[in-house]
């Protein structure tokens, strides 16, 4: 049972940190993701950067959709353009990997907004159709544009690099994913306590009122877009220093399917589910495949039945969530711990 | 320019077209009574071909017995999805319901794949192979018969909705829910109806299209084509359907053409983005939409 805990002011409601025992299990967290790189082996440390390009990825699309609610088709096209122009400023200019990102969080922004101010303009669920049109022109572009874009070869790039230090493995990629995901994870969170994110929230809820509160509704939009396209674009840029290849085929439509349901299963407008639902699915596939190689002795075809498995385990987790438990996976973690700060009173 | 040439493309690509109209005019029948944009029209295509080609390859049933079971199979598919997936979303964000029909349209693939494989598979051929000309212009034999046996279930539909009674009450419902209820209409049935004519219309389009270019379980990437011509012609409307179908058929073939296979989504999604700027309501659907 939680005690001694009620809030007087609405800055101390507000706060991040509401108790000590949440600053106690935090430090515990990051003490846990710090010591990781040095005591997992090479799969463990290859599925920990997944998790964290798909953490940041996932945290910019919930912006958009769990709290202006607004849908995109298109993250992964965005992460596209995060890739594609890291990857052409590793090749062209040899830039530092901070400042790349950087550019490749803007240029993806800047595309958003381009994409946004037509369809933002209007009611409705034409972002989503318009983020449709921009992935097929994007795919279009990467595919076609081959002096910038290398065509369907796409482009390899050398390792990340900081005053002259590379980042060529994947321990040495983690301690720049992880850190940046905890980052922008953050900066989501305080974007949500000043007047622009309470806007995004506003805006869901219900637009006329949002309006009518003054504020200005393809404005606050487009910046929502604007800003999840930036997360998509640095998601991406790491995406493509981790493979240190980018290809058309590198940010397939399936891909940006694939976020939506993160944000679905983790928890529409939660951050905390954002992450978890990243997590869940990027584990589901790596899951499932440990499941085959373990039937495989008993059932030679069991490879085959995998891709086809995950489609449908994919969607019927979309579904699944969706019909009964709309708040996703957060909703389940805040129960369990609603019981435990109630333990042992019930309800 | 070789006019002869351009003449038979275009000829195909309105064929093409005839059959995209006959997907959109299903696509807009769910829009228009339940107001879901359904993501999944492309997969309940591919489902229903693929279901064609396991009555007329697999089981070795004349052509002409499968396409109806198989349309039959689609139709119930729409239905049963309408009951399960889509009844328990009433109420709820369009948003959460869009994005069912997008899980919905992963399971399909899941499906197809788990009893197909993801290789591409070749329809049995059913429809006559001597070549079409219509005056001086070549057509291809499937393509002309898809579009003669599309044009003729379009234009059965059409009289259904303007003269039965599932028909006027889905148009009721259409216009008005809460009126139509208060007539005594059941407008769950309703909801039901629209899904499985929907998935009628768009199963027997999907055995014509897979018929002329073959079946695999990206096929469903067409419902990216089809949504297009909804957007451009109108959400809410079966005029829109027609010639906006007719056109991006059209468009996508003359495109595919002359500027090669990459240029025909880029053409035609072109399109929709010159529609999104200057009429997002599409050519002639309601104005109702609100400026924010």
């Amino acid at each position: 049972m939680r005690i001694g805990d009620a809030k007087q002011t609405y800055q101390a409601d507000e706060a991040i940190w509401t108790s000590s025992t949440q600053k106690f299990w935090f430090s515990l967290l990051l003490l846990i993701l710090l010591v990781f790189p040095f005591l997992a082996n090479a799969y463990l440390l290859y599925l920990g950067c997944l998790v964290g390009i798909a953490v940041i990825s996932t945290t910019g699309l919930n912006i958009l959709t769990g709290f202006t609610g607004l849908i995109s088709l298109g993250q992964a096209g965005f992460m596209g353009v995060g890739g594609y122009t890291v990857a052409w400023l590793s090749l062209n200019t040899g830039l530092p990997f901070p400042v790349a990102l950087l550019l490749a969080g803007l240029m993806a922004a800047a595309v958003g907004i381009l994409v946004g101010l037509p369809s933002l303009r209007v009611k409705g669920l034409y972002l989503a159709i318009a983020t449709l049109a921009a992935s097929v022109f994007l795919h279009f572009i990467f595919a076609e544009w081959e002096p910038v874009t290398g065509g369907m070869a796409g482009l390899s790039l050398e390792p990340a690099h900081l005053f002259g230090f590379t980042f060529q493995s994947d321990f040495r990629m983690y301690f720049i994913i992880v850190p940046l995901a905890v980052l922008m994870v953050f900066a989501a969170r305080n974007v949500f306590r000043t007047r622009v994110g309470r806007a995004f929230i506003a805006i869901r809820d219900r637009d006329i009122s949002a309006e009518i509160l003054g504020i200005n509704l393809l404005r606050y939009k487009l910046m929502s877009f604007a800003l999840s396209s930036f997360y998509a674009g640095v998601a991406g840029g790491l995406f493509a220093y981790f493979y240190r290849v980018v290809t058309p085929e590198s940010f397939p439509l399936a891909m940006s399917i694939f976020y939506l349901a993160a944000v679905i299963v983790g928890g529409m407008g939660n951050l905390l589910g954002g992450i978890l639902g990243a997590a869940f699915m990027t584990l589901v596939p790596e899951i499932l495949k440990l499941l085959t190689a373990a039937l495989t002795p008993f059932y030679p075809n069991a490879p085959v039945f995998m891709s086809p498995m995950l489609e449908i385990i994919f969607g019927a987790l979309i579904v699944g969530f969706l019909i009964f438990e709309p708040h996703g996976l957060a909703e389940i973690w805040h129960r369990i711990r609603r019981f435990f700060s109630l333990w042992p009173f019930r309800n | 320019m070789d006019w002869l040439f351009f003449g038979e493309i275009s000829l195909a690509g309105l064929a093409m077209g005839g059959l995209y109209a006959l997907i959109a005019l299903g696509f807009v029948m769910i829009y228009k009574a339940t107001r879901v944009i359904n993501f999944a029209i492309g997969e309940i295509m591919m489902f229903a071909a693929y279901l064609f080609l396991a009555f007329a390859g697999g089981m070795e049933l004349s052509p002409w017995i499968a396409m109806p079971l198989a349309v039959l199979g689609g139709s119930i598919l729409g239905g049963v999805i309408e009951k399960t997936m889509i009844r328990p979303m009433l109420g709820e964000s369009p948003i959460s319901v869009v994005m069912v029909t997008i899980g919905i349209a992963s399971i399909l693939v899941g499906v197809v794949e788990f009893f197909w494989t993801a290789d591409p598979q070749l329809l049995p051929q059913f429809l006559p192979r001597e070549p079409v000309f219509i005056g001086p212009l070549y057509l291809a034999p499937k393509i002309a018969y898809g579009f003669l046996i599309g044009a003729a279930v379009l234009v059965l539909y059409l009289l259904y909705f303007r003269f039965s009674r599932g028909g006027v009450a889905l148009r009721a419902t259409a216009s008005d829910q809460a009126a139509a209820y208060s007539m005594g209409i059941n407008v769950r049935r309703v909801f039901n109806l629209a899904w499985v004519f929907g998935s009628l219309a768009a199963s027997l389009a999907g055995i014509l299209v897979a018929a002329t270019g073959g079946l695999s379980p990206q096929f469903g990437i067409i419902g990216l084509s089809v949504l297009v011509v909804v957007i451009v012609g109108g959400l809410d409307s079966i005029l829109g359907a027609l010639i906006a179908g007719l056109f991006i058929g059209w468009l996508e073939t003359v495109a595919g053409a002359y500027l090669g296979g990459e240029y025909r989504m880029p053409a035609t999604f072109v399109v929709l983005a010159v529609i999104l700027v200057i009429r997002p309501y599409g050519l002639f659907g309601t104005h109702e939409i609100e400026r924010v």
